[in-house]
């Protein structure tokens, strides 16, 4: 689904990703750790594509595609979605009517908006004012609109009580299912064949473990993939040792 | 002195001509061409969703119809001659020396609309008043006077436009608020202009104790320009005004928009709130909020994006606080369009024309308080159609 090859790149004349190579096969979910700085956020902006994120070097293909030329919403079409950590606000906009905008049908936008406990918010302007939780949300119920193939999340947990955690990891978890034909359940505008999901999951915590299935982790550091592993002895070794021991196995 | 010699130069280019037009008894018999530039100034030539409809071509009153009793609805001749105690409601609030402007419509009067809601009366649905210029390089030299009496309540869009082909002329108009003890007025003016027209509204208005006035104004297509300052004065104790402007500048039009609210009445309170866009024109957004009085509260708001175009935006916010303990703020912005908010929508599978039309949606997007729903969504289409040509 996506592979990623020698990938090295640039923010304001900042190298902060150097020599990543990734391969996150057909329906399978990767988990990204690493200290903060270390450039993971960096890592999903380049594969949504951000234009600040200046490619210097090396290739990213999505379903065998050369996307690392191709602009945001190109990205969006093909199937990459993304849910960010601290997204901006929209004045103006009512989180309803971007919905809409996504692709969802106009009388199914309040039906899946309930399923994520936030059908009050579609009459606010988009992310303004929004609580941590409330963000983790929105940005939740943007993906369910849009019905990725490839699916970011930025840590979707943090600033998220543990009441609603349930509700976020559950989302997460079911957006990250395999879709039979028809695809999009609101969102029929396309008739998709069966089609597996992927996912790549920032997180520091690791609470999302607890809901989704993760098949690989990996550690970056210092804009390199240091080390790929079961996430959950990565996030056992990470709480008892810390990151020194990735450093380690990159140096070694 | 420069000022008024421009001024002069403005009425001399247009004056002369006097144009005179039937009455219209239908208005289903307007033509389409006619009826599609009302609408886009917010008239219904259905007439439907309004309890009286007022429509002025050039000089000349061409229909006047009230469905709802307790409201009075006719030109400012027939006002007069109505009532005689009106000559105490004429040239009050606005004098005649004013400037050159005032002078004309003094001068040289082509009727105009007198509006009342009686005592206790509220409109159901909006009066609509038009004022069209038909004939090309006229001038329309209108005086309004609206009255809203103790209680009522009182609805009004207005709606200013060219005719298909009418490249200039000019439109003076004099108008004349008060808003008496409890009653509101809404009051929406939206202009639909061309190229050539230079536009003189010169308003002012009086609220009385619990009165509120709300003042709507839009502009979104092309005119040469226009100048108007409208001036509230909330002399009464606990009276309210709200003055919002949605400005759209395409290349060429000049616009110099403002505002004025003084309060002077115990515990007042006034906002202006002003959404201005450039795509090459020239805006000035001004503001002034003078406090007379300890305790009153009032807010002045101006955000201004500048588009591709090479247009400017001038703020131009004042405040004047004559009194202890009162609270007057103001925050004005101009700028583009934050590239970070186009991003996220891209991200969601909007292509950047889309995301940038999206977000100039929300822009002009203020929560105008007063509008029946109706009429937002007409004023939506307006900025989604003057979005798809200018911008």
């Amino acid at each position: 689904m996506l592979h990623i090859e020698d990938l090295k790149v640039q923010i304001e004349g900042r190298v902060v990703l150097d020599g990543v190579n990734l391969d996150v096969p057909e329906g399978k979910t990767h988990v990204l750790f690493g200290p903060n700085g270390s450039g993971k956020t960096s890592l999903l902006m380049t594969i949504m594509g951000f234009e600040e994120y200046k490619v210097l070097r090396g290739k990213i293909y999505f379903r065998g595609e050369d996307i690392t030329g191709l602009p945001i919403h190109e990205r969006a079409k093909l199937g990459i979605g993304m849910s960010f950590q601290r997204p901006p606000s929209v004045d103006g906009l009512k989180l309803g009517e971007l919905i809409h905008l996504i692709g969802c049908e106009e009388d199914k936008v309040e039906e899946i908006a309930s399923e994520i406990k936030f059908e009050h918010f579609l009459n606010r302007d988009v992310n303004v004012g929004f609580s941590g939780g409330e963000i983790k949300r929105s940005e939740l119920l943007q993906l369910m609109a849009q019905q990725p193939d490839l699916l970011l999340f930025d840590e979707p947990e943090s600033g998220v009580d543990l009441e609603s955690i349930v509700l976020i990891g559950k989302t997460i978890s079911d957006l990250l299912k395999e879709r039979d034909g028809g695809g999009r359940r609101y969102c029929l505008k396309k008739e998709r064949e069966k089609r597996k999901r992927s996912g790549l999951i920032i997180t520091h915590t690791g609470h999302i473990l607890d809901y989704v299935d993760a098949d690989e982790g990996h550690v970056i550091y210092n804009g390199r993939i240091a080390c790929e592993a079961n996430p959950r002895e990565i996030l056992r070794e990470i709480s008892a040792n810390g990151y020194e021991e990735c450093l380690r196995c990159l140096t070694q | 002195m420069s000022d008024s010699i421009d001024n002069k130069k403005i009425v001399d280019r247009f004056a002369g001509e006097k144009r005179e037009h039937s009455y219209i008894e239908d208005l289903d018999s307007v033509s389409t061409a006619d009826k599609e530039r009302m609408r886009l100034a917010g008239i219904d030539t259905t007439t439907r969703e309004r309890s009286a409809t007022y429509l002025q071509k050039d000089h000349s009153l061409v229909h006047c119809n009230v469905t709802q009793e307790g409201l009075e609805v006719m030109d400012i001749k027939t006002a007069l001659e109505t009532h005689g105690w009106l000559n105490e409601y004429v040239w009050r609030l606005v004098k005649p020396d004013k400037d050159e402007f005032t002078k004309q419509a003094d001068e040289v009067p082509h009727l105009g609309y007198f509006i009342r809601a009686l005592p206790g009366v509220k409109s159901l649905s909006p009066v609509q008043a038009c004022l069209y210029l038909a004939t090309d390089s006229i001038s329309q030299n209108v005086h309004n006077i609206i009255i809203a009496e103790e209680g009522s309540n009182l609805h009004i869009i207005t709606g200013c436009s060219t005719a298909p082909g009418v490249a200039s002329g000019l439109h003076i108009g004099v108008s004349e608020f008060y808003v008496k003890k409890g009653a509101t007025v809404s009051f929406t003016m939206i202009h639909n202009w061309s190229e050539g027209v230079v536009v003189r509204p010169r308003s002012s208005i009086r609220v009385e104790e619990n009165g509120r006035f709300i003042n709507n104004y839009i502009v979104l297509n092309p005119v040469e320009s226009i100048q108007m300052y409208p001036s509230t004065h909330l002399v009464g104790d606990n009276a309210v005004t709200s003055l919002n402007s949605i400005l759209v500048a395409p290349k060429g039009s000049h616009l110099d928009i403002g505002g004025r609210a003084v309060l002077s009445g115990k515990n007042t309170r006034a906002e202006i709130i002003a959404r201005a866009i450039t795509t090459g024109g020239t805006i000035y957004s001004r503001g002034q909020i003078v406090g007379e009085v300890p305790g009153v509260k009032a807010h002045l708001e101006c955000k201004g994006l500048i588009l591709e175009g090479g247009g400017s935006i001038i703020a131009i916010p004042e405040l004047e606080g004559r009194a202890e303990d009162l609270e007057l703020s103001h925050e004005a912005a101009v700028g583009r369009i934050n590239q970070s908010e186009i991003n996220y929508l891209m991200a969601r599978g909007l292509t950047e024309d889309e995301a940038v039309g999206v977000i100039v949606r929300g822009f002009l997007h203020v929560d105008i308080e007063g509008l029946p729903p109706e009429l937002k969504e007409e004023i939506s289409r307006n900025i989604q159609k003057s979005q798809k040509e200018y911008l």
